[in-house]
């Protein structure tokens, strides 16, 4: 049998057809789906947090717990959570604006508690915010990222592909609210995951269970036994840098004018 | 006809070509494109379980009361009620999962109290605070208080 060219074409087309179909259809037979892990229906779940102003007492363990579950790096410009301490000087009526400029720390993250360094002069104002992803429903960072190594779950979680991530740093520099790091150990980014790995399994986040004031707590808004429903009646609430409609899912009462 | 016939010839080997080019393009995606991507949104769904599969450090308070009721009851007495164990103790998964394998240190009482109750101006007001010093002139905060149950 002589193979001119055009059967070798049709036999090499035909070929080439074949592997091509089973090598993208393979994968779709391996991989379970993960929305059938036993126990958990991602479906079911909208997480959210809310973080009362009014009840922190900046005794930064929820920092603490944060870097001991994750096992963040100690460093503080390494964190998934950390606490700022605002300030703002007792009233000047020469300088109204310094209202708008309060005086903001955190030393190590708040991951110690906050030595008092502001000897209480009357007419001041003083207070802690904890701050964490917001776990944005429309996340900037996602929007950004060219591989797709960044991601809303189903269940309302921004989540990091750590196996797909370039390491490119675009989300970083995306995030509002300064949430993102790269991790130096793997040099891909990482950040709050709502302690997925708890979350799912019934428990709360590391930091809500150290928490001693309830001033942070894990909700499900898809529960409808859930107290966040009551919580987010009950106060007034509002979220970090709204006008950028991010769909932040971090909701605090008590939150002053001042914070950034 | 015989033309016509040539024509198509050339037609077929066009298309031939692009269906080539188009199954290139599948065998690269197919290499490149990692396993599960795309299944439940533009990322790749294996990521899911590898955010679940972390271990626990912390139990939860619940697992504690489990075999110690009586400081979980003493605990739940008074106005530290709402503090998790390992807010105090730290975390104690593995000793939570098998107490003999990993034991628990008790944890020294006074830095933690301090951490939690010395006076700071950002504190809520509502929030029971003292000056340590003057407080308790170097004594340990647990020669008068109880730190289950804190009300003297
Ligand atoms: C499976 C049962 C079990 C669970 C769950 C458990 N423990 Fe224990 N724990 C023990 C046993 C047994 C001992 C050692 C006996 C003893 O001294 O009471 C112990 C000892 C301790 C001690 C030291 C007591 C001492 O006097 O030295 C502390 C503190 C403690 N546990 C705290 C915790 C905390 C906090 C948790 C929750 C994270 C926890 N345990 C969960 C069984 C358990
Ligand atoms: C406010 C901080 C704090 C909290 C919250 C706390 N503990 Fe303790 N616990 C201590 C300290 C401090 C000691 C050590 C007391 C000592 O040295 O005498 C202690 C001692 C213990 C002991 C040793 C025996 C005893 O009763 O003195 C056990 C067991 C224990 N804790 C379990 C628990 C469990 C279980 C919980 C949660 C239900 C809990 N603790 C919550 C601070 C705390
Ligand atoms: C993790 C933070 C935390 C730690 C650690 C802690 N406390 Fe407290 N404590 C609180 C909070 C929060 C309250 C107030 C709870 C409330 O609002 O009802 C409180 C309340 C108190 C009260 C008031 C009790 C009353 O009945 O009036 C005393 C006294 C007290 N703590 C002493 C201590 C001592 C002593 C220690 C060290 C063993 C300690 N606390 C450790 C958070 C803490
Ligand atoms: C010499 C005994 C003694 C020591 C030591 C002691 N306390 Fe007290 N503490 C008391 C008494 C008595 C009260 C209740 C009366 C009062 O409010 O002064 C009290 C009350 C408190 C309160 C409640 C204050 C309020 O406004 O309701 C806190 C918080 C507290 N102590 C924390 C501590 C801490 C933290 C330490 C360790 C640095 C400590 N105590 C050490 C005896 C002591």
């Amino acid at each position: 049998m002589t193979v001119d060219r055009r059967r070798f074409l049709a036999d090499a087309t035909k070929y080439l057809l074949l592997t091509g179909a089973a090598a993208e259809a393979w994968p779709f037979v391996a991989e379970g789906r993960p929305a059938a892990a036993p126990g958990y229906d991602m479906a079911r779940h909208w997480w959210a947090m809310f973080i009362d102003i009014e009840a922190c007492i900046g005794c930064g363990l929820c920092v603490d717990a944060c870097k001991r579950e994750n096992d963040v790096p100690p460093e503080a410009h390494f964190s998934r959570t950390w606490v700022e301490r605002y300030y703002i000087a007792p009233r000047d009526v020469a300088h109204p604006e310094a209202e708008d400029r309060p005086v903001v720390d955190s030393p190590d993250g708040g991951r110690h508690g906050f030595p008092e360094i502001h000897r209480a002069g009357a007419g001041a104002k003083s207070f802690f915010v904890p701050k964490l992803c917001n776990h944005c429903a429309h996340s900037p960072c996602v929007q950004v990222c060219p591989v797709g190594a960044t991601f809303e779950s189903p269940d309302g979680v921004v989540l990091v592909d750590k196996d797909w991530c370039l390491g490119c740093r675009y989300c970083v520099q995306a995030c509002p609210y300064g949430c993102r790091y790269i991790d130096p150990r793997t040099n891909t980014v990482d950040k709050c995951t709502l302690c997925y790995h708890r979350i799912t399994r019934g428990l709360t986040t590391a930091c809500c269970e150290v928490c001693p004031t309830e001033a942070r707590r894990l909700g499900d808004l898809k529960n409808p036994d859930d107290p966040i429903h009551e919580l987010l009646r009950a106060h007034k609430v509002q979220v970090l840098k709204p006008n950028m409609a991010t769909g932040a899912k971090v909701y605090y009462a008590g939150l002053d004018a001042s914070v950034r | 006809m015989r033309e016509s016939i040539r024509d198509a010839e050339h037609l077929f080997r066009l298309v031939l070509l692009f269906a080539a080019g188009l199954l290139l393009f599948l065998l690269v995606r197919a290499l490149l494109v990692p396993v599960g991507f795309g299944e439940l949104g533009h990322f790749r769904s294996g990521a899911i379980d590898d955010n679940r599969g972390r271990p626990l450090r912390y139990a939860g308070r619940a697992a504690c009361a489990e075999c110690h009721d009586d400081a979980a009851s003493e605990l739940a007495a008074g106005r530290h009620a709402r503090i998790g164990c390992e807010s105090c103790h730290g975390p104690l998964a593995a000793h939570a999962a098998d107490p003999d394998a990993a034991a628990a240190m008790l944890p020294e009482a006074t830095p933690l109290c301090v951490r939690c109750h010395e006076a700071n101006l950002a504190r809520p007001a509502g929030h029971p605070q003292v000056e340590p010093r003057e407080h308790a002139d170097g004594s340990a905060c647990a020669d008068c208080h109880r730190p289950h149950l804190p009300a003297v």
